[in-house]
């Protein structure tokens, strides 16, 4: 599903180039659980930046489900990225002003979807992660890891194929990490989504079905 | 729907600073609206002027008078349908030091000065009474409101041009056919200034300030005054013939300095709603930078980011200019109350009104252009790392 070829990516800082990738080659296959892990700095959000689309390799190709997303123009990228993949965040990044209904809608907006589809839809991923009772809740008045679900049903509630996770229990604590994290298993195993996720913490890792290890750029 | 909800949450996230950033718009839009209607109120008499009229006055300066005498050699230029006359009386009324005892005071010929303003409108009995009295006057209703005078107070002046004591009685009241007619004015007989004139001073006896030319068609004006002021180029009085709204233009070109002072400010203000909105939008879209890189995370496009931070500025705008055009117009309606002769026409045009809007909506969109461009252009990867 996920082929990553010879990926290398560098950022400038002022004019000094700081190389973050060298040269990896990773190949996921479709409903595979992935944890990538390293220390800071080894490159793991970077590389999964490139996997979800959001960032751009300097040389290399990454093809996520035959497409070669390193020839999308920005505009295609954006498109693709609605449609196949779902992100999760290590602070959640819901938009403070919307409901959870209205946080998971957002990404159905995009779609042709008519205003009763799209309600079915966001009913169905709030009851998936458990908040069926707490769709009309800001933000706010959730606890961390009801952020944490929320943003995750807004991650699938366009049923993308492929879920990328940085650091997704990094601000929760035990029991909530844990919820999360059954939840993920739970959507690879039952839903069979490909998950690609970012961490520090092995016992996150430890759900996961394969683990990488990525140091100064290069994969172990 | 959910898009005009966000728009409309994220302008009132910080409420006070939304709300204060509305109050600037809103006093901007008044400020810039109330200065367009103070230059309106200057061009007034320009706007006001007749198509079909046309003004000879003495070729040096509408200070200097003209014979009556020309009166009949001007009626008989082709091109010439009627003819009238006024001069301009100047006078002292009660306390000269406060600005509302000053109002225009003209003498006119009452036979024929209303037949070429058809825009005075005066009930015939009382045009009646003003033609059979010597020392008759007719005044303006917003004078006559101003000042409380009745039919039949007696108005004394004293003469400055004409010096003397005067006495002037009201026989009518005048009203415009539109709100944009001057009804201030002060009308009286010209033979009464000219008999007393003439016991006085005879020298300056049978003189007018300036002639009124009704034209049969538009269309010959540079003809027609080519003729006027041909027939009296060797005269001892010399003629300029112009039409009316380059007379009054004349009187406005004094006041170019002010005008274009009032102008500057207005444009200075335009500024001012810029600033005040574009310090908004940048602090608003830079603090939510992280917000929009989420948003193009799950697949938004740099368009319709933008059209989030536009709409913000936009609605901002919209709401700060109306309330700011509401407050518009009972401020200069309150300032045309307590100052009526001062500018005796004084209106919120629709096209003060239109620029207003403009200019608003001008600023909206040129506040929202670079925080937009910034967020369209922002790497998702940078604008996650951003901090709110």
């Amino acid at each position: 599903m996920i082929d990553v070829s010879n990926v290398s990516k560098s950022y400038f800082r002022d004019s000094l180039e700081i190389p973050v990738l060298r040269n990896i080659s990773l190949s996921i296959p479709a409903g595979e659980f992935v944890a990538l892990m390293g220390p800071s700095g080894s490159g793991k959000s970077t590389l999964l930046n490139l996997i979800a689309g959001i960032d751009k390799v300097d040389s290399g190709s990454i093809v996520v489900n035959k497409t070669d997303i390193g020839k999308l123009n920005e505009t295609d990228l954006a498109r693709w990225r609605s449609q196949s993949v779902g992100f999760v965040f290590q602070f959640y990044n819901l938009l403070p002003v919307l409901t959870a209904y209205e946080n998971v809608e957002l990404p159905l907006l995009l779609t042709r979807l008519n205003k009763k589809d799209r309600k079915s839809h966001v009913e169905s991923a709030l009851s998936l992660v458990g908040l069926g009772d707490r769709m009309d809740h800001y933000p706010k008045q959730l606890s961390g890891g009801q952020e944490q679900r929320v943003a995750i049903a807004r991650a699938i509630v366009t049923d993308p194929t492929l879920l990328v996770a940085d650091e997704p229990t990094g601000d929760l604590d035990k029991t909530s990490a844990e919820e999360i994290l059954t939840l993920l298993e739970r959507l690879n195993k039952e839903f069979g989504k490909t998950i690609v996720m970012v961490t520090h913490d092995p016992r996150a890792a430890e759900k996961a079905h394969m683990i990488r290890h990525l140091d100064k750029g290069e994969l172990s | 729907m959910v898009i005009f909800r966000l728009v409309l949450k994220n302008t009132f996230r910080h409420k006070l600073r939304s709300l204060l950033t509305i109050l600037g718009v809103s006093i901007a839009v008044l400020s810039f609206g109330f200065m367009r209607t103070i230059v309106d109120a200057w061009y007034a008499g320009v706007e006001m002027s007749a198509a079909n009229r046309m003004i000879t006055r003495h070729s040096v300066s509408f200070i200097f008078t003209l014979p009556l005498s020309y009166r009949d050699q001007i009626l008989n230029v082709p091109g010439v349908d009627d003819v009238s006359f006024a001069n301009w009386f100047g006078g002292i009324y009660g306390d000269p030091n406060k600005w509302e005892n000053f109002f225009p005071r003209m003498a006119i010929d009452p036979e024929t000065y209303f037949d070429l303003f058809p825009e005075f409108i005066l009930p015939p009995d009382q045009f009646e009474a003003f033609k059979k009295e010597r020392n008759a006057c007719v005044i303006g209703a917003k004078l006559a409101n101003e000042h409380g005078f009745k039919i039949g107070d007696v108005i004394p002046m004293e003469g400055d041009i004409y010096p003397g004591s005067w006495e002037f009685v009201v026989r009518g009241i005048y009203h415009g056919r539109d709100k944009t007619i001057d009804e201030t004015q002060m009308l009286f007989h010209w033979a009464y200034l000219d008999e007393s004139v003439r016991a006085v001073q005879p020298s300056r006896a049978g003189n007018i300030g300036w002639y009124i030319l009704k034209v049969k068609n538009v269309n010959q004006m540079p003809q027609v005054a080519q003729r006027v002021d041909e027939l009296f180029k060797n005269s001892r009085a010399g003629t300029t013939t112009e039409t009316e709204k380059e007379f009054q233009q004349s009187f406005v070109s004094m006041s170019s300095a002010i005008i274009t002072s009032l102008e500057v400010i207005s444009f200075v203000i335009v500024g001012i709603i810029l600033l005040v909105l574009a310090n908004t939008i940048v602090m608003s879209a830079r603090e939510r930078m992280r917000e929009y890189a989420v948003l193009k995370t799950i697949g938004f496009s740099g368009r319709r980011i933008g059209s989030l931070i536009g709409g913000e500025s936009l609605l901002i705008a919209v709401v700060g200019s109306a309330l700011g055009i509401a407050m518009t117009f009972p401020v200069c309606k309150a300032f045309a109350d307590a100052f009526p002769t001062f500018f005796p026409i004084f209106n919120v045009s629709a096209l003060t009104i239109s620029i207003c809007i403009l200019v608003a909506l001008g600023s909206s969109f040129i506040a929202a252009v670079f925080p937009a461009m910034k967020a369209m252009r922002m790497r998702i990867a940078d604008g996650l790392r951003a901090i709110g």
